[in-house]
């Protein structure tokens, strides 16, 4: 079939990615000391099942998800410590603290089963029961997104292996590693989500993971199935940018993929999918990128979800010196992370332990000169340049006009930006904001509310009182002539 | 002058009194409604504390004399400044800072009852504007922070003090704001 143009803008990145592959996919230990942050990386938290003082096994569950946020297990047998409010990937959060006492016991689980004998409406609780969510980043449940994408009647299922980030590798690992699974999870997926096709797309700078793929299609050939390879391209990895890329169909604004019969999950996710459904355990563990120039050994590692970073760095030889920030992500895309006690969650995929060089240095910033670059640059077709005037004023009309909300945060308006403004963080902080003045008008109209309702139990009870007392009044009125 | 003349004239008067009447009728019914509507508009703007240290009892009496031009937009101590800017600019009026004389501006605080020394007297519980206390006579009684207005209006009541203001930073969850530093 014709294929569109990849995608407008973006930017042709000098990849860093050899590194990590010098050295095998570690596998860590279970940690002494788990710390599962109750927000995996979705921006909605857990509720929280057990107390301090539970004792837990591996594949215990710890927290029941909802809405955004999917169930959670615990990784490590041994007893619940406290329930604490930590530093996580994304700024502070409640946390279960899980010390190991080393047993490695582990939850029966849903047991091993033949996927095909199972109907979708199994396949999709049995995902969900295993407290799958995005590995690409989102950490959005995947049962939730399937369900809904079968909902919606969707004919596309599109794998996204394009990890156009330039640090990032660990879905390269993946691939490399287990190629198989991620062919079942997608087999898997099919079924459940309803969809007749699945593109596994994979960029072209990662032949030996392509390799691999087209040796496990070829060993176990399924109906629907293809492989895609697209040109290295940042951030071609974006959800809706992907889904243009592979099926020329393009998310409307405001809309999700399942609107226009897609839906996208990540090749990680597909591979959980796979080990989870075929063997009934929970999510417990994920493949982590640690790399930069800041470490010994960059590699990729397969840890358990809430082992500290710090323990991740020290497996792949250590920092090389103590003075380097550390990010969650890639460059481009990523965030400072608070500290090396930071836990790993279900959405963190790689941490960057960088140094000067790594990052292309930040000149101060300087006034917009209107070149225009920033709007070549970007992928989804905004005027960053209009969008920063509205954003550092607060217009919130303006905004909305220039499309704030259909910004992707992809970073590729700060890189190409010759007066080094911060775009991207500028339009980050205006989300924030307006963020967090919604959330103050939503509680001022529920006080509002409340004080009405307050006001007018208030006007009941005075008057009820005047008329219990008006009757007293006028009984004792009756009976008074007599008495006297 | 005959009967003739004066009977039209009479009757041509009456009907545009009538006419006119009914007109202005509307029109003060319709503009009435715009008053209300102007007070809804203030009312949204206002942070419903309740907290009465504009000295109107409630964020909605406060709207009404913004919107009657009895009192000024700088009285909103826990709205702070940008309610102001917000009203000034409904308004069309020059923002301008709150007045300290209706009260400090400061970070948002929510009540805590501290619940060793809480002795059940229920006093607080009609004082909350927004029912954000919960609590029985002789049960100890506890604030639900999310609800909490931070108002302070139930301090006064306690017999034994055992409320007190703590900062909301300490309920809300960290935000990315300081990501504009980075």
């Amino acid at each position: 079939m014709s294929r569109p143009a990849v995608m407008r803008g973006g930017l042709r990145l000098e990849a860093c990615k050899t590194r990590p592959f010098e050295q095998p996919l570690h596998v860590l230990p279970a940690p002494a000391i788990a710390i599962l942050a109750l927000d995996q990386g979705s921006g909605e938290a857990a509720t929280p099942l057990v107390q301090p003082g539970d004792t837990v096994r591996v594949g215990t569950r710890i927290a029941a998800g909802g809405g955004a946020a999917a169930d959670l297990h615990s990784p490590v047998s041994g007893a619940v410590r406290e329930l604490a409010r930590l530093a996580v990937p994304g700024g502070v959060g409640d946390c279960v603290v899980i010390e190991s006492d080393g047993r490695d016991d582990r939850e029966p689980g849903l047991g091993t089963c033949d996927w095909r004998s199972l109907t979708a409406e199994a396949l999709l609780e049995r995902i969900a029961a295993a407290g799958i969510a995005g590995l690409g980043g989102a950490a959005f449940p995947t049962a939730a997104k399937l369900a809904l994408a079968r909902s919606a009647g969707v004919d596309w299922l599109v794998l996204n292996g394009a990890e156009c980030e330039p640090w990032i590798c660990c879905d390269d690992a993946l691939m490399r590693q287990r190629a198989k699974d991620v062919v079942l999870g997608a087999q898997i997926m099919l079924a459940a989500c309803g969809a007749a096709r699945c593109t596994i797309a994979v960029e072209d700078d990662k032949p030996a993971a392509i390799a691999a793929l087209e040796a496990a299609l070829a060993a176990a050939p399924a109906a629907g199935l293809e492989l895609l390879t697209l040109p290295a391209v940042f951030p071609l990895g974006a959800e809706a940018l992907l889904i243009a890329a592979v099926t020329g169909r393009e998310v409307p604004r405001g809309g999700l993929p399942p609107d226009i019969g897609v839906v996208c999950q990540n090749v990680g996710t597909a591979a959980a999918v796979s080990s989870c459904v075929r063997d009934g355990m929970p999510l417990v563990s994920r493949i982590v990128t640690v790399t930069g120039s800041g470490v010994r050994q960059p590699a990729n590692v397969e840890a358990c979800i809430g082992t500290p970073v710090a323990a991740l760095i020290a497996a792949c030889g250590g920092r090389v010196d103590a003075s380097i920030s550390l990010i969650a992500g890639g460059s481009l895309t990523g965030r400072a992370l608070a500290g090396d006690a930071v836990p790993l969650t279900k959405g963190l995929n790689c941490v960057l332990v960088a140094t000067g060089d790594d990052l292309s240095p930040r000149s101060p910033e300087l006034p917009c000169i209107r070149c225009g670059d920033c709007a070549v640059a970007c992928p989804v077709g905004l005027l960053p340049q209009q969008l920063h005037v509205a954003a550092r004023a607060d217009d919130r009309s303006g905004q909305d006009r220039f499309g704030l909300d259909a910004c992707i945060e992809c970073g590729c308006c700060d890189y190409v930006c010759p007066s080094a403004i911060p775009l991207t963080a500028r339009f980050r902080a205006a989300r924030t904001r307006r963020h967090l003045h919604e959330q103050e008008r939503r509680r001022a109209a529920d006080a509002r509310v409340r004080f009405e309702r307050h006001q007018r139990r208030l006007a009941e009870q005075a008057e009820a009182e005047r008329r219990a007392f008006d009757a007293a009044r006028s009984h004792a009125r009756g009976q008074d002539p007599g008495e006297s | 002058m005959s009967d003739g003349t004066l009977l039209p004239a009479l009757g041509l008067a009456a009907g545009l009194a009538a006419l006119l009447g009914a007109a202005l009728g509307l029109v003060a019914s319709r503009l009435r409604t715009d008053a209300d509507s102007l007070v809804e508009r203030i009312d949204a703007l206002l942070p419903q504390t309740q907290c009465a240290q504009c000295r109107y009892p409630g964020c909605r009496p406060y709207a009404a004399a913004i919107a009657s031009g009895e009192a000024d937009i700088d009285r909103c101590p826990p709205g702070g400044e940008a309610t102001v800017r917000a009203l000034a600019e409904l308004l069309g009026r020059m923002p301008r800072p709150v007045d300290p004389q209706y009260g400090p501006t400061r970070p948002p605080l929510v009540a805590r009852i501290d619940e060793d020394r809480c002795i059940g007297c229920a006093l607080c519980l009609p004082a909350c504007p927004v029912d954000a206390i919960v609590g029985a006579p002789r049960f100890m009684h506890t604030v639900i922070e999310m609800q909490c207005t931070g108002c302070e209006l139930c301090l006064p009541p306690c017999p034994v003090d055992c409320i007190g203001m703590v900062p909301l930073a300490a309920v809300a969850p960290a935000g990315p704001a300081a990501s504009e530093a980075a």
